[in-house]
């Protein structure tokens, strides 16, 4: 016989209500049974009007994340046990509109995520009869951390900054701007400085930190801005001594 | 709020909630992060008071003697009591901060977080020694 745990979920019905309410349920679960399991029993037993997004339940998809607690965390990989007795704060991610019940408005971080063009730039594209890009395991080493980002919104919910000023353009764009700038096979590198070096963009975070705490991935957005605050600041120097790029 | 919420499907009524003036104190890190920013005007004085040695020191020996008895009254002695408790936080907090900033390479091979921390300290403890050898030994 499983053990039992209350779950407080935060319910927004816009056509009802014009602020949050809490409803509590309660829920079985074993050591392995996350949040996100919680949540989908409510769902599929006891409450069917609640709203919440999740799709892959394995830490890759980045959909379920959520406030547990107070603390942001994906839901997938949030073990109920762990909060035993209970109960189980489950709110939406601070810092972004809320759509209903658990579902937040995402459209900010997409707008930001396009600004810093998070693919390979090429000033020339190759002749695919000339091959592949090569990359050696150094060279893939210097991104890779950065690459791990699953776009979970984690970091924003966690930032004050972005809290406090919508127009900061965030960790996760940020860190996945470092990602293709530190990609040698990305040209691009020049042209993402224009977007980050300007005020809303990297000089807006103040350093934190808890971008990197709360990140499931380890990718240390944190750190990944503070490295481009260093490489803005020598290219600013550059251009004031060599203004022609000599 | 006497009037119910209004939506249509299409144009949903989004919840915006604002964030507390008290944002800070939800967290410990956050706490931290107040503290470490507040912590720049403890250093900000403890620069001008060395300073104001420095004058009094180049000023002559009463400069000094004034300089010194203004020291150790007990309002400005709490007060540096409790710039070196920030100075001290900072240079830590700095410190921790440092290795997430630099990426420190050896040939091919880059400098563990850890090594360049302890690299910050090692330094920190060799200056110390010179000023502590020009003071005491000299």
């Amino acid at each position: 016989m499983s053990n039992r745990i209350k779950l407080q979920i935060a319910r927004y019905r816009p056509e009802q209500e014009s602020e949050a309410t809490f409803d509590e349920y309660e829920v079985p679960y074993t050591k392995e049974s996350a949040v996100l399991d919680g949540l989908n029993y409510v769902k599929d037993r006891l409450d069917g009007t609640l709203a919440y997004r999740w799709s892959c339940r394995m830490g890759i998809c980045g959909s379920c994340g959520m406030d547990v607690n107070g603390e942001p965390k994906l839901t997938c990989a949030t073990f109920l046990a762990d909060y035993a007795p209970g109960p189980v704060r489950v709110e939406p991610l601070r810092n972004f509109p809320v759509i209903r019940d658990l579902i937040v408005d995402i459209d900010d971080f997409m707008r930001k995520l396009v600004r810093v063009k998070p693919w390979i730039v090429r000033e020339v594209e190759k002749p695919v009869a000339d091959g592949a890009y090569l990359q050696t395991p150094e060279q893939l080493d210097e991104y890779k951390q950065f690459s791990m980002c699953i776009n979970c919104m984690l970091c924003y919910s966690a930032c004050p900054i972005y809290g406090l000023d919508p127009n900061f353009i965030g960790p996760a764009a940020i860190a996945l701007a470092q990602r293709y700038n530190l990609d040698n096979r990305d040209e691009g590198s020049a042209e993402r400085m224009r977007v980050l070096s300007e005020h809303d963009g990297i000089w807006g975070c103040t350093f934190v930190g808890e971008c990197t705490t709360v990140c499931p991935k380890h990718v240390d957005p944190a750190g990944a801005i503070q490295r481009y605050k260093l490489t803005a600041a020598v290219e600013s120097m550059k251009s004031f001594f060599a203004p022609r790029g000599a | 709020m006497d009037q119910p919420a209004v939506s249509t499907p299409y144009h949903p009524r989004w919840l915006r909630r604002r964030v507390s003036t008290y944002w800070w104190l939800g967290k410990p890190a956050y706490l931290r992060f107040i503290l470490r920013e507040g912590s720049c005007m403890f250093v900000g004085w403890f620069t001008l008071y060395l300073l104001l040695l420095l004058a009094a020191v180049l000023e002559g020996p009463l400069a000094y003697e004034l300089f010194v008895a203004w020291s150790a009254t007990p309002a400005l002695l709490a007060l540096n009591v409790v710039t070196l408790a920030f100075v001290i936080f900072h240079a830590i907090t700095f410190f921790q901060a440092a290795p997430q900033a630099m990426v420190v390479r050896l040939g091919r091979t880059r400098v563990p977080p850890q090594a360049v921390l302890l690299g910050h300290y090692a330094g920190w403890i060799v200056v110390s020694i010179v000023v502590a050898f020009f003071l005491l030994g000299a």
